[in-house]
């Protein structure tokens, strides 16, 4: 699907005015009046029945704008504003990340083959000879498949040669790497398996009514912004997601109320160099092969669906753990949003202490939007740390891979394997691979096709982005001309957690994070 | 020769509601119509404070302007004005 459609735009619409409700005199009438404002009576622009079906599914997305699950209501009255008031009160983001709005879904049809009316009722019928079950009868002289009868086995699609057998699918369905959306058989409308569900969004992208939501911790972090600590970690694809520059970008955040901004582009270094001396040791000790652990979609997969493939995760923690670990070491009480393209980056940071919120870019442009900051006015940070080629590399498929190269002792044995998105062909190869035999020795898995750049929470063109990152990543300096030194290499505890701190991170930030970190 | 000024708003409004992808509308281009075209880098048009310009994303070909934009829209009024300089020259 197009991803910039009428779908996605109108939810990025009602996170842009549940943010910009936030800054107004009166958040709750303007809360309450979203359905309104954006269906306004006498509209002309209903997506469904009517405009009051519209304005019920808007105050749903609202909820989820908010951070509520659609399907935890209990009282179809209760307000806009009164879960508004819940999620200030909230402490903690609200699990699970994804919902679905059933108000919104479509329930699609089964997916399932028909004739269509470009049948011609030709002589050969090569549909009926072709069908092992039966299941086509002629009726007014153009073919019709019986459901009670069909498999869904698709030869007779085939065999048309009018193609006038199609095949419709459920979009979010089909989407799904690991089944875990069905159709619940009494409504008809698709519910998610929580037990299952790998967090990837790929069913929220896809679905053509954006009856998928994730749940929004936007609101509790603009909450917590006040407090007036709070350290945005800004993920290596951030590049080009958002207008202007990243200098630009990073004095919008602290324009917006982040204390000091660092770039999860330095955690990844330290992932790389990690993650090339356990590839090494590990090959050297006779293991196969390894596999990256930075997708925290791709982790969720291993645990719910290739429990064969765990022993070969590496153990390696991912760029947010290492850039989040050491905000904490730094600044102990400070805020940590990671601000990222990923839904399944909040399941990791669920069960990362160190991790207190996770927004997507999307979440961010809306909470600029509310915030009337306009990137390409602010001025570019200055002085900042840079982080390296390879870290930032990361953010686009085949990154991980050149930036372990780039250090790996012996990198002429690194034999790479990369798996460019998840879907149910490549998990079942990578099942294969555990259990049978390996191609390569190194594997890269992103779950997303192109890498973070692409991810559901993305708002830039994947395609201008991507030469976005080229440029900067031709502009970066390569990892090994940095002094080793500045990396006080290597001491990982058996635990995986990081027992030494860089100063580096805070070089240019507020005094007060600097005294922290010399305390610590 | 006179051209068909294009600008793009990418104030984060317009840019989060779809602006980023329109700025790929080069690609899109008749080629040999890339010339008669100049496409300006903007700041914030500050169409989206009044809600009576229709929705962002906002694009502005010559004095028109495209409310709402897509690529297609944004193509349109570019063809449009293009066929007016051409029947003036």
């Amino acid at each position: 699907m197009f991803h910039d459609n009428k779908a996605v735009r109108l939810r990025k619409e009602v996170l842009a005015r549940v943010a910009r409700a936030f800054f107004t005199a009166q958040p709750d009438d303007t809360l309450n009046r979203i359905p309104l404002t954006m269906r306004p009576k006498g509209a002309k622009d209903s997506s469904r029945c009517c405009i009051y079906k519209d304005r019920v599914v808007l105050k749903y997305r609202s909820m989820a704008a908010l951070g509520f699950s659609v399907e935890s209501e209990t009282d179809e009255l209760k307000p806009v504003s009164a879960y508004f008031a819940e999620a200030l009160q909230r402490k903690t983001p609200t699990l699970p990340v994804l919902t679905v709005i059933d108000e919104a879904c479509s329930a699609c049809v089964t997916t399932c083959y028909t004739a269509t009316n470009a049948c011609k009722g030709c002589l050969a019928r090569s549909c009926e000879s072709v069908c092992p079950k039966d299941a086509i009868e002629f009726r007014n002289g153009k073919a019709w498949l019986n459901p009670d009868q069909c498999v869904n086995c698709g030869l007779c699609m085939k065999a048309c040669p009018y193609h006038a057998i199609i095949r419709i699918p459920i979009p979010c369905e089909e989407a799904c790497p690991v089944g875990a959306i069905t159709k619940d058989p009494e409504t008809g409308r698709e519910t998610i398996d929580h037990t299952k569900c790998t967090y990837c969004g790929k069913c929220l992208t896809e679905c053509p009514f954006a009856a998928i939501s994730d749940l929004s911790q936007m609101v509790d972090v603009l909450q917590r912004l006040q407090e007036g600590n709070a350290v945005a970690m800004i993920a290596p694809s951030i590049i080009g997601q958002l207008p202007g520059t990243l200098p630009q970008l990073i004095s919008a955040l602290e324009t917006l109320g982040f204390s000091s901004v660092i770039e999860v582009a330095e955690g990844a270094e330290e992932t790389t160099l990690h993650e090339s001396a356990e590839w090494a040791e590990k090959i050297s000790e006779g293991e196969r092969f390894i596999t990256t652990s930075c997708c925290p979609a791709y982790i969720e997969t291993v645990e719910k669906h290739l429990p064969e493939m765990r022993p070969f995760v590496s153990d390696t923690p991912t760029p947010m753990a290492y850039t989040a670990s050491k905000v904490r070491k730094i600044a102990p009480e400070a805020v940590t949003v990671f601000i990222g393209p990923c839904i399944a980056k909040r399941v990791e940071a669920a069960k990362n202490p160190d991790v207190d919120y996770v927004l997507t870019f999307e979440e961010l442009g809306a909470m600029l939007v509310g915030a009337d900051i306009d990137v390409f006015e602010c001025r570019e940070a200055m002085d900042r740390p840079t982080p390296s080629r390879e870290g930032r590399g990361f953010a686009a498929s085949s990154g991980v891979t050149h930036a372990v190269k780039a250090v790996a002792p012996g990198n002429a044995a690194l034999e790479p394997l990369l798996v460019n998105g998840l879907d149910t062909k490549t998990i079942r190869q990578m099942s294969l691979w555990a259990t049978k035999s390996c191609p390569g020795n190194f594997v890269e898995v992103m779950s997303c096709e192109g890498g973070c750049i692409s991810g559901p929470g993305s708002m830039g063109n994947p395609r201008l982005v991507k030469k976005q990152l080229d440029e900067l990543l031709k502009n970066s300096p390569p990892l090994r001309s940095k002094p080793i030194s500045t990396y006080r290499l290597t001491n990982i505890d058996l635990n995986g957690t990081v027992s030494r701190i860089t100063g580096e991170f805070f070089n240019e930030s507020t005094g007060t994070q600097n005294s922290r970190s010399t305390d610590a | 020769m006179k051209k068909v000024t294009v600008s793009i708003c990418t104030g984060t409004t317009c840019y989060l509601m779809g602006g980023a992808h329109l700025l790929t509308i080069n690609e899109r281009l008749d080629p040999s119509t890339l010339d008669s075209v100049e496409f300006k880098g903007a700041h914030c048009l500050g169409l989206c404070s009044n809600e009576s310009n229709g929705k962002p994303p906002f694009v502005k070909v010559n004095e028109h302007l495209v409310s709402d934009a897509t690529l297609n829209k944004v193509l349109d009024a570019i063809r449009k004005e293009l066929k007016e300089i051409q029947h003036v020259s």
